[in-house]
């Protein structure tokens, strides 16, 4: 890897806890949705944490980041603090969207983390828009649009992608391409399965890299960032990866084998791949990483506890933040 | 007073709230190089430049999500689909997106956007002709604007780009050509209040953009019967002020609605529950509605003509409502 020399031992483990911690994150998700505590759809990101990890590391904090519902590693990525993003989860008004967006939306403007969007695709041109925004203000800041492979084959991917490149808009376009949408294998759902190659049809620059492994997300996500920055317009990262566990939590997984799964998990677990880079190369012992991954348990319990004593939203906050001006005050004293 | 046509004066607020603030910007199908479809943006490219007068690939989907994210980023879009019927191409984007990004993160942010567009009919056929506001007045989180004179285009148009909610603001393509006063001196118009456009004592007559015009011309005639109409003009959808419509019920205790759309689950069918709700006491009879007929657009002329409410329509309306006087 090119970074191994100039990448400090702190920057690695910072890494590597981010990823543990959404791994760990994820599993007590799901723990906590069996028990009831979490409603709804349920996304889980186990498998593909060193697309987050990686691609979100080299933004700087004035960079934005528009997602898909799949969005709790993103969000832990980008530093959100796990306690509100899990009390999100809970529904709780301590949750960083006050329990009113769950799973598939969460925000944080501080961090210029503009949401994760459930409509697949749909989220496109609004990054597109805030690109736009971006060049219209003369500013120095580059959008990064994180979606699936599935919504490659959807209008709002092409009208984005066409307008863009058009507009040499300051987007990286990042693909999460873990081969299925919900059942759909990607071969069974796209004309061309490789997908960077979308992208070369509107003239943007595009290329394919290795979701499971950290520091070549990190070295095309580097290579996109001065290309965006220099003026020249988008670029498209697809990363290969690969879900770990179903969709959602309704998944009963009828359309992939045990043994492809097994697979991906034993021999293309990105935290373990990491792990194994850094104790081979002497930056960390593995009493070290597991320091940290218990650690990283704490917070996680942390979390927990924090989302679980939250208050839940008054009823009557129910009508907030549906407008910033409801209208003129003789309609909202008689509303 | 100076008189302008609807155009104009929708094209002087667009350019006066452009030369007010540097973040007001436009973007649209053809609203530059080939002047607007309807001519609004005419002359604002030469003006404003490529950078504040945007053309985009007919791609609604993409402008109106380029316009919500702009307008998460600071900036104030005014984003125009080139009719109404178009919007359905982009109602992902105006419903699921737009209308949501204030609510849906917790009121942490919000889209202020603008969406022009046009609906209107003239032998278009039934692709063309549609009039879709109520789809769009359902959702919460949505502002729907439909003015019916240039005066009010105007002072709504400004009010709408500098209302912090995203607003969908709708223009009757029949009206473009019309004149009426409108003041030299700047103003807006409040977005969610209805206006009397006619004092009356005897009916009252609920109408919204054109239709606003045909409810004048048969009050004039209705006067020569004796019959005093009141005019409400709605001009906001969402929020409806159902307030100045109730003051005027409980005085005139009779009431027609008028839209130029299907009656069926429609503007009229929520005014007319709204007041039965909130005014049933003081109704002497019936509500009765003028709408549309419930067929898509023909082409022909005279079906077309068949098609749409016109004076007629409301005359006869309003004598069946006021025929039960007491
Ligand atoms: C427009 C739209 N159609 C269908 C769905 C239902 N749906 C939710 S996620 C999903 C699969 C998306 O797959 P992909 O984009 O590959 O993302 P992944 O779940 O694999 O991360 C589908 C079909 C939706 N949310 N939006
Ligand atoms: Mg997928």
């Amino acid at each position: 890897m090119i970074e191994q020399t100039v990448l400090s031992r702190e920057l690695l483990l910072g890494f590597y806890r981010q990823m543990v911690l959404i791994r760990r994150f994820e599993d007590k998700a799901a723990e906590m949705y069996t028990l009831g505590k979490i409603g709804g759809f349920l996304h889980l990101y186990n498998g593909e944490e060193a697309v987050a990890v990686g691609a979100i590391s080299v933004l700087r904090p004035e960079d934005h980041i528009f997602t898909h519902y799949r969005d709790h590693g993103h969000a832990l990525a980008r530093g959100m603090d796990p306690r509100r993003v899990m009390a999100e989860l809970f529904g709780k008004t301590t949750g960083v969207s006050r329990g009113r967006g769950g799973s598939m939306h969460m925000a944080d403007p501080a961090l210029r983390f503009w949401g994760g969007y459930a409509i697949v695709g749909g989220h496109i041109p609004l990054a597109c828009g805030m690109a736009l925004a971006i060049q219209y203000r003369g500013a120095d800041e580059v959008v990064l649009c994180i979606f699936g492979d599935g919504a490659t084959n959807i209008g709002e991917f092409h009208e984005g992608l066409n307008l863009a490149a058009l507009w040499k808009l300051p987007v990286i376009f990042l693909c999460e391409n873990n081969f299925y949408g919900m059942g759909t294998h990607v071969r069974r759902a796209a004309s061309t399965p490789e997908i960077y190659r979308r992208a070369e049809v509107y003239g943007i620059r595009s290329e394919q890299v290795d979701g499971m492994d950290l520091l070549a997300v990190r070295e095309v996500m580097s290579r996109a960032m001065d290309y965006v920055r220099a003026g020249h317009g988008p670029y498209f990262i697809e990363a290969l990866t690969y879900r770990f566990r179903g969709h959602s939590m309704a998944d009963p997984e009828l359309y992939r084998s045990r043994e492809e799964v097994e697979e991906w998990r034993r021999q293309r677990d990105p935290i373990t791949r990491f792990s194994g880079y850094i104790i081979q190369n002497g930056y960390a012992t593995a009493e070290e990483l597991a320091a940290i991954e218990q650690e990283v348990e704490a917070e996680v319990e942390e979390a927990v506890r924090f989302a679980d004593e939250s208050p839940e939203p008054p009823l009557e906050s129910v009508t907030e933040y549906v407008y910033v001006n409801p209208g003129p005050a003789r309609r909202v004293a008689h509303a | 007073m100076p008189e302008l046509t609807f155009r104009e004066a929708l094209r002087q607020a667009l350019r006066e709230e452009m030369l007010r603030d540097e973040r007001v910007f436009l973007m649209g199908e053809d609203i530059g190089a080939y002047g607007g479809s309807y001519a609004v943006t005419r002359g604002l490219l030469e003006e404003f430049g490529e950078k504040r007068v945007k053309d985009t690939p007919i791609a609604e989907a993409a402008i109106v999500g380029l316009a919500t994210g702009a307008a998460m980023g600071g900036l104030k879009p005014v984003a125009e689909l080139m009719t109404i019927n178009f919007s359905l191409l982009a109602a992902d984007q105006i419903i699921n997106h737009l209308a949501k990004i204030y609510y849906m993160f917790g009121g942490q942010f919000t889209a202020p956007a603008v969406i022009r567009t046009a609906a209107g009919w003239g032998q278009l056929g039934a692709t063309h002709s549609q009039f879709l506001e109520v789809i769009y007045s359902h959702v919460p989180g949505l502002k729907v604007v439909m003015p019916s004179t240039p005066y009010d285009a105007k002072g709504l148009l400004k009010a709408a780009i500098r209302d912090p909610d995203p607003v969908l603001f709708i223009e009757h393509t029949l009206l473009y050509g019309i004149r009426g006063e409108v003041p030299d001196e700047e103003y807006l118009v409040p977005i969610g209040l209805a206006d009397v456009k006619r004092p009356g004592r005897d009916v009252t007559i609920v109408a919204y953009a054109r239709m606003v015009h045909v409810a004048m011309n048969a009050a004039r005639e209705l006067e020569a019967e004796g019959v005093d109409c009141e005019i409400v003009d709605l001009r906001t959808l969402r929020p409806l002020d159902i307030e100045t419509v109730v003051e005027s019920v409980k005085k005139t205790n009779h009431v027609v609605i008028v839209e130029e759309d299907w009656k069926s689950f429609g503007v009229g069918a929520e005014v007319a529950a709204r007041i039965a709700e909130q005014a049933f006491d003081y109704l002497d009879a019936p509500v009765v509605r003028v709408g549309m007929l419930e067929v898509p657009m023909p082409y022909n002329r005279n079906l077309e003509r068949h098609v749409v409410p016109d004076e007629a329509d409301v005359l006869a309306a309003v004598r069946s409502v006021v025929g039960s006087r007491v």
